[in-house]
């Protein structure tokens, strides 16, 4: 049966990457998201590019009725589900400081949004027995920094759902990787400063269907971030409690 | 909306580079939105252009690289419709498995869809198909006021003839419509053949007017009798398919020395590229991206020329005539001792529609120069014999010409200026290349 990718933050450099990749091999594709202008190019690409088929479906994934929406036109009839989630946004912290709407707005994105996306396609894969769940997560995530801790907080919420939720799928069969993106040359780095070895998009989503397919738990990507996420991950708190970055 | 970024862009000669703001949309949207900006503006595909003609010093950069997606295709008419930062490549890739091909393609296929319309370029079956503004049949264009506009190959509006050819100067590329050839099969039928000498070289591009593909490889190094003698390869399609070969290249992973491309490597690398086609000439089939960018499969390839970079000359003479400006720019060449790589030699068709177009009817002559001393003053006097003749040079490849010789290598500049005069009166979009050869006239 056809693979059937349900793309949700379709319009992101990752995402983008990874439907083109999957679009290639002759996947289904429904490429979700707020831009309906732009996930029309996407799937008109993705199509013109080999996917079995494209369509666009709007989603505010801060949004309760748009999420019912969606949610209900989300099944593609006589395909496999794959969901591959890489919602986000990341507003500068000083600006959340002083503003708590825009904080709650940043956690409705990075994880009460996409918790109830999924929560909502849960039953879907409880239901084929099988399928590939991806959650782009963050290594931000992995540990509480100074300057970045209120984002970082949303996507260690988020990694733990996904932790959760392969623990509910793994009876029938569906698998959750959850990838943790260091330096990727995206929308969202261009012109930041300090990166360093920074990943094509392109080279990520490769990697990512590679993990999905072999049903990884945890991917880092570039792989090296895996060993700069260890040494960090093993700083005491009272040091840590004592750093800037 | 896009974030700006400081970034160092240079032109693929690496001669020239440009401190500038550079953003990268990814969305329509974004790419629209550049234009809210302050300050000078202008679109940057992938960088194959060799000077400064996408280059836009201490202003801003719009990054199309992103902008890549093919939005439709008309198998029936050929039609597609793709974003300004699809390349050439992608297109003879994703196309040929479906039977099409792009009718016009440069000498590499990393080349955008946007760049070849600001370039109007050509490919190696000109004299038969044209330049790229040929094939073309609309474009969405972003005026520098904010404005977008569909401008179409029927109407032939001078903006259109200003945007054809005009160096990224008309505004940002949206959306490009051009027309897809079909092909029986995804590879080449290439004839190559030994050529002793120029005289033999321009009658063998009259012998192969009907050729669909015909392009000339010279020694740029040899002299007396020998003076233009190459390789003459002609292609037409191939009847059957080719399996699927493995693609992908090597990459250059680091700076040459300069002695790298000194004049005894140079004579050798031209002696046995001479040799590996025998006396009586060879045939082959191979894919259309092996013969139409010979160069693609070694990635970075501009770093052969080292840290200083290089030079590429391209020029046209008018067929009259044409043989001796050629004679006196090979001798001069030769006689310079300036190394460089093989030549390339083409009889050109039909000119182009835009006010700014390189192609015209006559020969092109196209070689790389590295930045060394001397080669200042070699290609000063080359443009000059290309202008004495008639001619003109290629403004994508160019990066020292001197603007009092433009008018007459582009006689319908003025008419270009008069289009920018009115959709651009606050001159938002600009180049290194526009402020070099004054291109246009503003108060400073």
């Amino acid at each position: 049966m056809t693979d059937h990718w349900l793309i949700l933050g379709a319009s992101s450099s990752i995402a983008r990457a990874f439907a083109r990749e999957v679009g290639r091999r002759g996947a289904a594709l429904t490429l979700a998201g707020r831009d309906a202008a732009d996930l029309d190019a996407s799937a008109a690409d993705a199509q013109l590019r080999g996917a079995a088929s494209a369509r666009a479906l709007p989603c505010d994934a801060a949004d309760a009725t748009s999420r019912a929406t969606f949610l209900a036109r989300a099944a593609l009839p006589g395909t496999v589900l794959n969901v591959f989630l890489a919602i986000g946004s990341m507003p500068e912290q000083e600006a959340m400081d002083g503003d708590p709407m825009l904080l709650a707005a940043m956690i409705e994105a990075n994880y009460s949004g996409p918790v109830a996306l999924l929560q909502g396609l849960a039953g879907a894969f409880e239901a084929q027995r099988g399928g590939r769940v991806v959650i782009v997560g963050s290594v931000a995530g992995d540990r509480g920094r100074r300057k970045n801790y209120l984002y970082g907080s949303a996507k260690a919420g988020l990694a733990r759902y996904a932790e959760g939720l392969r623990a509910r799928l793994h009876p029938c069969g569906a698998t959750v990787t959850l990838v943790k993106p260091g330096f990727v040359d995206t929308a969202m780095t261009w012109g930041l400063p300090g990166l360093f070895l920074v990943a094509s998009p392109e080279g990520c989503a490769r990697a990512i269907l590679r993990a999905a397919e072999r049903g990884v738990a945890t991917l880092y990507v570039p792989f090296f971030w895996r060993f700069i996420m260890l040494i960090i991950q093993h700083i005491p708190a009272h040091v840590m409690k004592k750093l800037k970055f | 909306m896009s974030r700006w970024a400081e970034r160092e862009l240079s032109g693929w000669g690496r001669v020239h580079k440009a401190r500038c703001l550079a953003a990268r949309p990814e969305r329509q949207a974004e790419l629209a939105a550049t234009l809210a900006s302050e300050g000078t503006l202008l679109a940057f595909g992938a960088g194959r252009s060799y000077g400064d003609v996408a280059l836009n010093s201490g202003g801003r950069a719009v990054i199309t690289s992103r902008l890549d997606r093919l939005l439709s295709f008309d198998p029936d008419s050929g039609l597609l419709v793709a974003e300004p930062g699809v390349t050439l490549g992608t297109l003879f890739d994703t196309f040929l498995p479906l039977g099409f091909a792009p009718p016009v393609a440069p000498g590499t296929g990393f080349a955008t869809l946007g760049g070849a319309v600001a370039n109007d370029v050509h490919g190696k079956n000109h004299h038969l198909q044209g330049s790229f503004g040929h094939h073309l049949e609309w474009l969405d264009l972003r005026l520098p006021n904010g404005e977008s506009r569909r401008i179409t190959a029927a109407e032939q509006s001078s903006l259109w003839r200003a945007t054809l050819g005009g160096l990224g100067l008309t505004g940002l590329i949206e959306r490009v419509a051009l027309r897809l050839k079909r092909v029986p099969s995804n590879a080449l039928v290439v004839r190559k053949r030994r050529i002793p000498d120029l005289d033999a070289f321009l009658a063998a591009f009259d012998a192969h007017a009907r050729s669909d593909y015909a392009v000339g490889w010279i020694d740029a190094l040899a002299r007396g009798p020998d003076l233009g003698r190459g390789i003459l390869e002609t292609a037409a399609p191939a009847e059957r398919s080719l399996g699927s070969a493995a693609t992908g290249g090597v990459r250059v992973p680091f700076d040459f020395p300069s002695f790298a491309l000194g004049r005894t490597s140079v004579r050798a690398f031209n002696a046995l590229y001479r040799r590996h086609v025998p006396a009586g000439g060879v045939e082959s089939t191979m894919p259309y991206a092996k013969f139409l960018f010979p160069l693609d499969a070694l990635h970075d390839w501009n770093r052969i020329y080292g840290r200083r970079g290089f030079h590429q000359f391209q020029c046209l003479v008018p067929f009259e005539g044409g043989a001796v400006t050629l004679r006196r720019m090979l001798e001069g060449i030769a006689q310079s001792g300036l190394g460089s790589f093989l030549a390339v030699l083409k009889a050109m068709g039909e000119r182009g529609s835009g006010y700014l177009s390189f192609p015209a009817p006559g020969y092109t002559l196209a070689l790389d120069f590295p930045n060394a001393p001397g080669v200042k003053e070699l290609l000063a006097r080359l443009e000059r014999l290309a202008a004495d003749a008639g001619g003109r040079v290629y403004l994508a490849k160019d990066a020292t010409l001197s603007a009092d010789l433009l008018p007459a290598m582009y006689p319908e500049l003025d008419r270009f200026r008069a289009v920018l005069d009115e959709i651009d009166p606050q001159g938002r979009m600009t180049s290194d290349m526009a402020r070099r050869l004054a291109i246009r006239k503003l108060p400073a």
